[in-house]
């Protein structure tokens, strides 16, 4: 399902790794259009990625009875991108760092550090159920490609 | 989009020729699997040459963590070869650049293996 609002354009996806894909694809093609260099398309799409597995897996469990939400929209100033799970909630300030010593060895638990490290802002919103995670590249900060 | 994997010997030492995406699902798997097979074959020093590894997602580096420390618990030594800048970057913000033994060159990744 598809639902186009000027530049804003969003998507609701079953809990699946395809949806996963296809999330990181779109995020892709938007970041390619904002005109952004390549460095900077790869740490959106990835930012993107994670927080589609994230909703997916930790959010959703891959229950085909929910879905996954991904908007995507580039305001002139940002790209703006919002997934969003139907799953029990994640406060992030329970999540273990990953750069501590005693979890450097942990086989999980570096996505939404990756989330963090790639996008100027990250937001988190509790829906009761589910999560909405807002990333934001500014535009005026990511280098463009030419 | 999915990842290969070839094996090959060379002077005791198995390496690993990684290639595509090693992601969450299949990827991921790939490379799980093959460490498991190799362990349980006997072969216990690993080289995984990630040359051909043009992304890495969180799940990806879980298992290249993971098979670290497998191989390790179980009297072995893996190491990592040809990092892509991507892949090298990814590394150094996850504070796992100085984790792994992390090689450029095969021949002396081969001999930095104890026998």
């Amino acid at each position: 399902m598809t639902e186009s609002q000027a530049s804003r354009i969003s998507y609701t996806l079953p809990s699946s790794l395809e949806s996963v894909d296809r999330v990181e694809q779109i995020a892709e093609e938007l970041a390619k259009k904002a005109g952004i260099d390549e460095d900077e398309i790869y740490r959106v799409t990835m930012a993107v990625r994670e927080a589609a597995v994230n909703a997916v897996l930790h959010g959703n469990s891959y229950d085909p009875e929910k879905s996954v939400t991904a908007t995507f929209e580039n305001t002139g100033n940002a790209l703006v991108i919002r997934i969003t799970d139907q799953g029990k909630g994640l406060d992030p300030d329970t999540l273990p760092d990953p750069l501590a010593p005693e979890n450097l060895l942990r086989g999980s638990g570096r996505g939404i550090f990756l989330i963090r490290s790639f996008m100027d802002e990250v937001h988190f919103r509790q829906l009761h159920p589910g999560t909405e995670l807002t990333l934001i590249k500014n535009l005026g900060t990511a280098q463009t490609g030419s | 989009m999915s990842m290969k994997v070839s094996t090959r010997q060379v002077d005791g030492i198995t390496i690993l020729d990684l290639s595509g995406r090693i992601t969450l699902g299949e990827g991921s798997v790939q490379l799980r699997d093959s460490v498991r097979d190799l362990l349980s074959k006997g072969s216990k020093h690993i080289l995984l040459n990630l040359g051909d590894v043009n992304y890495i997602d969180s799940s990806g580096i879980g298992e290249l963590v993971s098979a670290y420390t497998t191989v390790r618990n179980q009297g072995g030594e893996l190491k990592l070869l040809n990092l892509t800048k991507k892949v090298h970057d990814l590394l150094q913000i996850t504070k796992l650049y100085t984790v792994f033994d992390i090689k450029d060159d095969e021949a002396s990744a081969i001999a930095a293996f104890k026998s």
